[in-house]
């Protein structure tokens, strides 16, 4: 089995059909990139993926784990949060938080989740019995260990992508290539098994596109695990090991990205990528 | 009388004023934004439920509503229920909670939080659905999206028609002394009725620098916040 396995994902909001049967292999450290028209349900497979949309059908398994079942009993929270961290998604319009700077835009997540975690290993603490001046020290320590190695970790995820020298700047003072680099080292601090891009340069000046396109061609040399849904051809014919285009809710054709590119084999994709290159 | 005299009471009905606000605030903006939870539940009978709420009380006048809490407990349980009177017994402010404020401040308490919740809903749905699922996708909880990544964009957003809202209460509750709360209004008709036609006016002064500290106030948290944008 792939290391990340989806198996006919259905998904519909109301009447329409969005997703219709969509199977998806991906292997460890392979980067797999999804193109196709606009409404061709691209996005939803992402959300999905990401567990912000729930399918209808369909079952998706990563690294030897069932992790989804459509037809199985809703999760609790505290589940679906711990499923959701297995991925990590670039949104299209960024969404970063506002009022914190991009330091703390990256640090947020680990730090509410160093605070789970502190809740549950003072418990732990007290069960074996320790004393409350004992248990605050050991915890007091613990936390600044733990916060060091968060910020520790966002610096360099900050210097990784060349936003070191902003790292006290709020989003509203950045470019939206910076923004959008920012959401990456946001993404990437929670360490997820696969990283997920939502059209990741499509809201952005088309000068400002280089700059992120390099940053994930770097995550791809590092060896990261990602799904990319893109409209820069070029860019995914470069940087995906696997290429699936998909139209009308469902997977027309995948392959390697030299074979989908160079011959095309359905009537579809050749029309979506002749129109594609007649725009440029 | 003299002015010193007039002076002395007129800041007497000051400072029950003052208080009336406050404690309103303190009841009204907690209720308001658990009113607005309730108008935005997936839960229907609760959202209707408390939309009609709502209407109600932004519906009908605030002097009507505080009629109905100070008269109407009292008239249909044949005079058993009374609005207690307490002593708050506060050091830096002994003084004597009258029936009459009790119930006022009930009814302004209710009638704000039906405004302010909906100025919390509409903040709150102003937020881009995008907030909410990035804090999804990274592993937060419900709770921490709103208190961590929410809230501070609705102060920020709220701030204007709050301000609005809380500089209108300031002159509302003159209506207190429909019920003989005695208020600044109350003790400025007094001075009026014994023939100073300047005392009102003076009346308004006090209204006038309150609202203006209040509103130099609001500009100074607006301000605070332009560091960043929503």
């Amino acid at each position: 089995m792939a290391y990340l396995q989806i198996d006919n994902f259905y998904k519909s909001f109301g009447e329409t059909d969005v997703l219709k049967g969509i199977n998806l292999s991906l292997e460890q450290g392979k980067v797999l990139t999804i193109i196709g028209p606009s409404g061709s349900g691209k996005t939803t497979l992402l959300r999905c993926i990401n567990f912000l949309d729930t399918v209808n059908k369909g079952t998706m398994s990563l690294d030897g784990e069932l992790l989804l079942d459509a037809g199985s009993t809703k999760d609790d929270e505290t589940v679906l949060r711990n499923k959701r961290l297995n991925f990590g998604l670039v949104f299209q319009s960024f969404n970063l938080f506002p009022q914190y700077n991009v330091l703390d835009n990256v640090t947020l997540a680990p730090k509410l989740l160093l605070e789970d975690e502190l809740k549950q290993y003072k418990r732990q603490l007290k069960k074996q019995g320790m004393g409350f001046v004992a248990i605050r020290q050991k915890m007091a320590q613990y936390k600044a260990n733990q916060l060091d190695k968060i910020n520790q970790e966002a610096v360099q995820l900050l210097s990784n992508t060349g936003l070191l020298d902003k790292k006290a700047s709020y989003p509203c003072e950045l470019s939206g290539g910076q923004c959008q680099r920012v959401a990456i080292a946001r993404a990437l601090a929670l360490k997820p098994k696969i990283l997920c891009f939502d059209e990741p340069t499509s809201a952005l000046d088309p000068e400002l596109t280089g700059e992120v396109l390099r940053v994930i061609r770097s995550l791809k040399d590092e060896g990261r695990t990602m799904i990319i849904v893109t409209h820069e051809m070029d860019f995914a014919k470069n940087v995906s090991d696997e290429v699936v285009f998909m139209c009308d809710g469902v997977v027309e054709e995948s392959g390697k990205p030299e074979q989908m590119f160079g011959c095309p084999k359905s009537d579809k994709l050749q029309a979506f990528l002749r129109g594609i290159s007649n725009k440029e | 009388m003299n002015f010193v005299s007039i002076t002395a009471g007129l800041a007497d009905g000051f400072v029950t004023t003052l208080l009336l606000f406050a404690l309103t605030l303190v009841f009204s903006l907690p209720l308001g934004l658990l009113i607005s939870f309730c108008t935005m539940s997936k839960f229907g009978p609760l959202r209707v439920l408390f939309k009609v709420i709502v209407w109600v009380l932004r519906g009908t006048p605030l002097m009507l509503q505080i009629f109905v809490i100070f008269y109407v407990p009292g008239l249909v349980t044949n005079g058993q229920f009374v609005w207690p009177t307490m002593n708050t017994g506060w050091v830096w402010f002994d003084t004597t909670v009258t029936t009459r404020f009790l119930a006022a401040l009930v009814a302004f308490s209710i009638n704000y939080a039906a405004y302010f919740s909906e100025i919390f809903r509409a903040g709150i749905q102003s937020i881009s659905q995008g907030q909410m699922e990035a804090g999804q996708v990274l592993g937060m909880t419900k709770r921490q999206i709103f208190f961590r990544v929410i809230l501070l964009q609705v102060v920020k957003r709220i701030i204007p028609p709050l301000s609005n809202e809380t500089i209108t209460l300031v002159k509302d509750t003159a209506l207190a002394n429909t019920i003989g709360v005695i208020d600044l209004m109350y003790r400025a008709s007094e001075s009026l009725l014994d023939g100073y036609i300047w005392v009102v006016f003076y009346a308004g002064l006090f209204y006038l620098v309150f609202t203006g500290v209040l509103t130099v106030i609001f500009g100074k948290i607006e301000k605070k916040l332009q560091y960043f944008r929503t």
